[in-house]
């Protein structure tokens, strides 16, 4: 699971007010390249929540980014770069996404996060 | 400018749209913003030759420029090419005045001494011996070929295509009368990649894997290209996103069925690896979800460029949505799932009714696609007299552009529906779909009940019996002129 797919999940049992962002436990994440494009970047990036994301790399070690983002630093090509890294090259392979409401917790294994909910959360 | 379009005779009823689309793709239209009309509106003119059918495979075209035919030809799955027509004949005196009529100076930049040429003699309906090939060739000599014979890698292709009318249509469309056509080859499609992407060769593969030929038509649907993000809500092996991922798009996918989307057959085979065997990047990301109660957080919208999917309406696989044992057991109180059996506790799953489906999909995809975003889907229709009565879904936020049948069988159809969007996602239409949604909750217990819960569209076996008898009896009074079962 890229930090990307962290920022578009929520928790959706039922009544859950608040199910985002998740809280990230990585147990084992890797790095792999992937090429930057840079339109992409700017396209996604108004959908981005950013304190979640910049949370979500915390929790990977990965400290690079700001706190606080706007459009404006898109132009940075330093910007782009750590954006680009955080959002699609760090991928958490096994850990776990918490419910901040509820503290239910949903694996990932492999790579994929189980969002599915047990019948008696629907 | 016009251009002679020969269509591969194959999937008849996909062949235009997706010329529009990528017509649309490589910019027809004169880009994003270019264009006045709305992307829903957008279309080709089309011609036929004289006394054509519309399933024959000579169409023309009229695009904005060669480059764009070109590239439109060189992606497409089912145009075998585009031509700069010199002439066309009923007769081969016919042909030859036609080309000499045609202007000299769209005709001798490609006849230069230092060039190279080939031309191809081609047939639509029947065989021409290399013999009568060669004779065909001799006899173009009134044009002024100045150039070399490069068989392998010319700088320009020339095509003379023949087509008549053989008696017997033998499933072909009917062709009133000969037809033979010389033109310059502008783009023809390159369908190595099918057989690089079949089905047989795929290390990872279920009972539903979309086949290669149709992966490639509905991602030229969706128009996937580089930067855009592909969504597949029923991933399954990945079948759709390989195609997507092939012309550039970066995918997602999600599906209910964790064995489909994580386990596989082994570490080397599973979705992920059906990627890697063709040096494809990887999916941005593959979830175990539901598309009943999709997991994106409640302000996310507009991400997807393209929801590209083949939802499983119950033919093969049935749909399945989270809940089933809370639901079926409604009466006796809603099931908890005990607090020392969570962790591995597998959710049981309940029925997904085709109408259900379809909702859920339209809702999501009105929701999470882009402006002028496209969802292109399957959707299942019953045939009843060899006759489709095809009613499909409707939803305020989608203009239909496309709607292409494919016959499955004397029963089943399905149309590959591709829909834009057009109308944004308002507070309104949100709340009368979750209104649906709940309504489809309450009821699913009721319906169940009746039995029509789990395939909306297809009815049980008794029926197909009776229809099986009948039309054993109509077997010998169907047209011989098969027409989209190609």
């Amino acid at each position: 699971m890229r930090l990307l797919t962290h920022n578009m999940l929520s928790c959706n049992i039922k009544g859950v007010a608040n199910g985002f962002p998740l809280r990230l436990e990585a147990e084992k994440w890797v790095e792999k390249e992937v090429e930057l494009n840079a339109d992409f970047l700017r396209h996604i990036f108004p959908k981005i929540e950013w304190k979640a994301l910049a949370g979500a790399a915390r929790a990977v070690g990965y400290c690079e980014l700001p706190e606080e983002a706007d459009a404006a630093m898109l132009d940075s090509e330093d910007f782009l770069r750590r954006f680009h890294h955080a959002l699609l090259e760090i991928h958490v392979e096994e850990g776990a996404l918490f419910c901040p409401e509820t503290g239910r917790r949903f694996s990932i294994t492999k790579g994929i996060p189980n969002m599915l909910l047990r019948e008696d959360e629907v | 400018m016009w251009f002679l379009c020969v269509f591969y005779h194959r999937l008849l009823d996909y062949r235009r749209p997706e010329v529009e689309s990528l017509a649309e793709l490589f910019g027809a239209f004169g880009g994003d913003d270019g264009g006045e009309e709305s992307p829903s509106t957008r279309s080709l003119e089309w011609k036929l030759p004289e006394n054509h059918h519309i399933d024959s495979p000579f169409h023309f075209v009229s695009l904005p420029s060669e480059e764009i035919a070109r590239s439109i030809a060189n992606r497409s799955i089912l145009v075998k090419g585009f031509y700069e027509l010199w002439g066309q004949g009923s007769s081969y005196e016919e042909l030859e005045k036609a080309i000499k009529d045609f202007p000299d100076e769209r005709k001798l930049p490609y006849l230069t001494s230092d060039s190279t040429f080939r031309i191809t003699v081609d047939s639509f309906g029947k065989v021409i011996s290399l013999q009568e090939q060669n004779e065909r060739i001799q006899g173009l000599t009134y044009i002024p070929f100045k150039g070399r014979v490069d068989l392998r890698k010319p700088e320009h292709r020339f095509w003379l295509i023949e087509t008549d009318d053989y008696g017997s249509n033998n499933g072909l469309p009917p062709v009133v009368q000969r037809t033979i056509f010389f033109g310059r080859e502008v783009g023809a499609a390159d369908r190595k990649l099918l057989p690089t992407y079949q089905l047989k060769s795929r290390r990872y593969l279920g009972p539903t894997a979309m086949d290669a030929e149709m992966a490639f038509l509905m991602a030229n649907q969706g128009l996937a290209q580089p930067g855009k993000v592909v969504y597949d809500p029923f991933v399954g092996t990945g079948s759709i996103l390989v195609a997507a991922a092939h012309f550039g798009a970066m995918t997602m996918g999600a599906d209910i069925d964790i064995r489909v989307v994580r386990d596989g057959r082994g570490p080397n085979c599973n979705v992920w690896s059906n990627f890697e065997q063709y040096n494809l990047p990887m999916p941005l990301s593959l979830l175990r979800a539901d598309n009943n109660l999709p997991p994106w957080r409640s302000g996310l919208k507009e991400v997807f460029d393209a929801i590209i999917c083949d939802p499983p309406y119950g033919v093969r696989a049935g749909g399945r949505k989270s809940g089933g044992r809370k639901l079926l057991r409604g009466t006796v109180g809603p099931y908890t799932v005990p607090e020392e059996k969570r962790l591995d506790h597998i959710p049981s799953t309940a029925p997904y009714s085709l109408a259900e489906c379809m909702h859920d999909l339209l809702d999501l995809s009105a929701k999470m696609l882009v402006m002028g975003g496209r969802l292109v889907f399957f959707f299942p229709v019953v045939r009843e007299d060899g006759l489709t009565n095809a009613q499909f879904p409707e939803h305020p936020c989608f203009t239909l552009i496309a709607s292409c049948e494919q016959i499955l069988s004397l029963r089943y159809s399905r149309y590959l529906l591709t829909m834009v969007k057009t109308g944004a996602y308002t507070e309104e239409i949100k709340e009368s779909a979750r209104r649906k949604h709940l309504e489809f909750k309450e009821n699913h217990l009721k319906w169940l009940e009746d039995g029509n819960l789990h395939s909306a569209v297809f009815s049980p076996a008794d029926s197909q019996e009776a229809l099986g008898a009948k039309s054993k009896f109509d077997r010998d009074s169907k047209p011989k002129y098969r027409g989209k079962y190609v």
